[in-house]
């Protein structure tokens, strides 16, 4: 057992496929105790944040500023305010008034600044600009100098006795704040989804959801798989032709048919996730009632099991000591292969809507769903999406890594040299 | 002749039967819903209606009509008759259209989508893995990673990772449906255009997934091909490489075409949810429509058509197969 343990652990497939998983249960295992929020607690007001630090306005007033002398900051804080479209907007004005278009840099902020200084006259009316579009640039320019300008930011609240409006502070630009002294920030790492809520809480405890499922789908599927397999490999006769004539059944027709016709048939409030993952379980076992019939037959007339028939053992203990041994390697496969493809399962089934009822826990694939309902993916949130596909990857991936590697290892002929 | 009629007959009897357990399986399962779909649609329709006879009266309207109301075997024998007239009932969802005129505009958008898809890819995967097999070293290093990498991730991940670089990022394709939304169906040539356009991304996405899947196979098989003892003892008569490949390949192509008879059932499953990323209007998107109107005539009628399609290509592969392999072929001369 040792031994094999250690020529398992060499494999550098198994190796590579094992770090990640290990990596994945890890994280999914440790985040809860850092951030032990509701997942699926609704936390935004708005749809898709963007990823990123959160800090508390309000907050930042009453906290103890710091002067800094920075040289770039009025530059950053113009920059951050002129949008694409001002810049654009920019540029036909200049190459209007002659600046050759080779020279005007977009995103060069404080090129084009010192370019519009140099060019930009209220007073002068250059062909083709209406009247509107004159005062846009009057605005526009009048903006820009009132940020460039020294002058602070008054903060006043309304004093409740008297109704008037009192100066409580006062913010100076060289004003800086050490976020760490700030009493509310959160840090978003992945943003908010569509309904506002946090998407790393959720995708971990998405995750959490969908390996259990993979894990009760895989089992439920191989031990049904296991049980028939034997039954009908070693005990043979009409038991092998009936459950050999279900199986083909269930060979050609297409799972995903029957999938969908039993989690529809069961109705969206009663499908939780262990429901869900046993529909799977139980679609899903052909395979490996095939695969492990086919190893059964050919140990069935072995020399050591007749031996064992010889010696007057019992059925179930040829089939634990003399059958099971030789194929557990395989069944271990199979099971590896089965947690994955029954992760892919719920992932499949919540796109077509078929998916574990919404409101208890967040799965990967209700979690893709929601994101394809919103059209996460064709507005540039990716945010909402790439993490949970990574996910799903990851741990197909990993888990199919884990089963080439023991494949090599239990069949020399695939080893490469 | 009696060999390939025997193989033949036998092949047919044997989906007749499936069809039969599927056909039964299909009426079965849907009629254990616990909610009662003719409420709902009631319900939907009666809507700020207050009389509740007439509620009432609408309901039992609507059970009649669907026939909900008769015990379960007049309902079997009732829904038999009708199939195999082509009547497969009404749709809830989208009352009164029948449910055969929904299945009419969306199953051939799903047929002409997948089937070339995943012949080609089927064809290009299996050339791949034979090469890396053969050719082994840098080509057999990157395809490898590739194709498990591809196969790993599921259809929809990859519909979407490409919905996204090449009709978000790169513009080059529509991200959404069949044809143009500006567009009736009609023959013209901007009409043939637009689906054409349309058609490239949810294909090509078909296309890659069912390489990934085979190439990986393929090589595998090539691999157990190129080490058996039969294409040593040719190396030692001299036989030149060039012949023997053929021989190889033939003999690991017989457990993939094999393969390709018992997956595409799976594959049409994945393909039909990448159809619903790329809203293509074929049968993922009809199942998804059945399942939002809580439909089941409709998911019922989509999921028989399915089975029935996979059952068909499934056929067709299994014939296929009896003209190539040998030993079909030497059953015949029996």
């Amino acid at each position: 057992m040792k031994h094999l343990l250690q020529q398992v652990f060499r494999s550098p497939k198994f190796l590579v496929g094992f770090v990640i998983f290990s990596l994945l249960l890890l994280f999914v295992l440790i985040y809860p105790l850092f951030v032990p929020d509701n997942p699926l607690g609704i936390i935004g007001q708005g749809t898709f944040f963007e990823p990123g630090i959160y800090v508390n306005a309000y907050d930042v007033i009453g906290t103890d500023p710091r002067t800094l002398m920075l040289d770039n900051a009025a530059a950053n804080r113009i920059a951050s305010k002129l949008s694409p479209a001002d810049r654009t907007a920019m540029q036909e004005y200049l190459v209007a008034v002659g600046v050759d278009e080779e020279d005007i840099e977009l995103e060069d902020t404080e090129k084009l600044l010192d370019l519009w200084e140099a060019y930009y006259d209220p007073a002068a009316r250059p062909a083709g600009f209406t009247a509107a579009q004159r005062r846009y640039y009057g605005r526009l320019t009048n903006n820009l100098f009132g940020i460039l300008s020294l002058e602070s930011v008054v903060i006043a609240a309304e004093n409740p006795e008297t109704g008037v409006m009192e100066q409580i502070d006062e913010v100076k630009q060289s004003d800086y704040v050490n976020v760490n002294k700030v009493a509310n920030v959160r840090w978003l790492p992945l943003g908010t989804d569509n309904f506002g809520r946090d998407v790393l809480t959720q995708l971990v405890s998405a995750t959490k959801t969908s390996l259990q499922i993979g894990l009760v789908a895989g089992s439920i599927a191989t031990a049904i798989g296991l049980t028939l397999g034997l039954i009908a490999g070693y005990v043979g006769g009409w038991l092998d032709d009936i459950i050999m004539f279900i199986t083909n059944l269930f060979t050609v027709i297409p799972g995903i048919v029957l999938l969908i016709l039993i989690s529809f048939s069961i109705g969206q409030e009663n499908r939780g996730a262990v429901t869900v993952a046993v529909v799977i379980g139980i679609t899903s076992w052909v395979w490996t009632a095939r695969a492990v019939r086919a190893q059964v037959v050919s140990l069935r007339n072995r020399d050591h099991v007749n031996l064992s028939k010889l010696s007057g053992h019992s059925v179930a203990h040829i089939i634990v000591n003399d059958i099971l041994p030789y194929i557990a390697s395989y069944v271990i496969m199979a099971l590896i292969l089965q947690i994955s493809s029954g992760i892919l399962a719920e992932a499949g089934l919540s796109i077509l809507g078929l998916g574990p009822k919404t409101t208890e826990v967040p799965t990967l694939g209700l979690m893709m769903n929601w994101a394809l309902i919103y059209s996460a993916h064709v507005t540039n949130k990716w945010w909402a999406w790439v993490p949970v596909i990574v996910t799903i990857a990851s741990i197909s991936f990993s888990l199919n890594l884990m089963n080439t590697g023991l494949d090599q290892v239990f069949n020399p002929a695939l080893r490469e040299d | 002749m009696k060999g390939y009629s025997k193989y033949f007959g036998g092949k047919l009897l044997w989906f007749s039967v499936t069809f039969v357990a599927a056909f039964l399986l299909n009426f079965i399962l849907p009629r254990l819903m616990p909610g009662d779909p003719v409420a709902v649609i009631t319900q939907r329709v009666t809507t700020g209606m207050t009389s509740q006879a007439g509620v009432q009266k609408v309901y039992e309207e609507y059970a009649n009509l669907f026939g909900t109301n008769k015990p379960m075997y007049e309902q079997f024998f009732l829904y038999v008759r009708n199939v195999f007239r082509g009547d497969l009932g009404v749709s809830f969802s989208q009352f009164p259209r029948p449910v055969a005129d929904i299945l009419r505009s969306s199953i051939w958008w799903t047929v002409a989508l997948q089937f070339p898809a995943i012949i080609l890819g089927w064809i290009i995967g299996n050339t791949l893995g034979a090469l890396a097999a053969y050719l082994k070293g840098g080509f057999d290093k990157m395809l490898l990673p590739i194709s498990i990498f591809i196969s790993n991730l599921p259809a929809f991940g990859l519909a979407i990772v490409m919905l996204v670089i090449f009709g978000v990022d790169l513009g080059w394709f529509p991200t959404s449906g069949g044809y143009g939304f500006d567009l009736i169906p009609n023959m013209s040539w901007q009409f043939v255009w637009s689906v054409i356009v349309h058609y490239q991304l949810p294909f090509w996405t078909i296309v890659l997934i069912a390489i990934g899947g085979q190439a990986i196979g393929m090589r595998s098989m090539a691999i157990y091909e190129l080490n058996a003892d039969y294409v040593k003892y040719a190396r030692f008569l001299g036989i030149k490489d060039r012949k023997t490949i053929m021989y190889v390949f033939r003999n690991a192509m017989l457990p993939q075409i094999t393969g390709l008879a018992l997956s595409v059932g799976t594959m049409v499953g994945g393909n039909l949810v990448a159809e619903v990323i790329f809203s293509y209007p074929g049968l993922g998107q009809t199942i998804l429509t059945g399942v939002m109107g809580q439909d089941y005539p409709l998911i019922s009628a989509t999921t028989l058509v399915i089975t029935l399609m996979v059952l068909i290509a499934t056929f067709v592969i299994e014939i296929l197969y009896g003209f190539i392999d040998p030993r079909v072929k030497a059953a015949q001369a029996d």
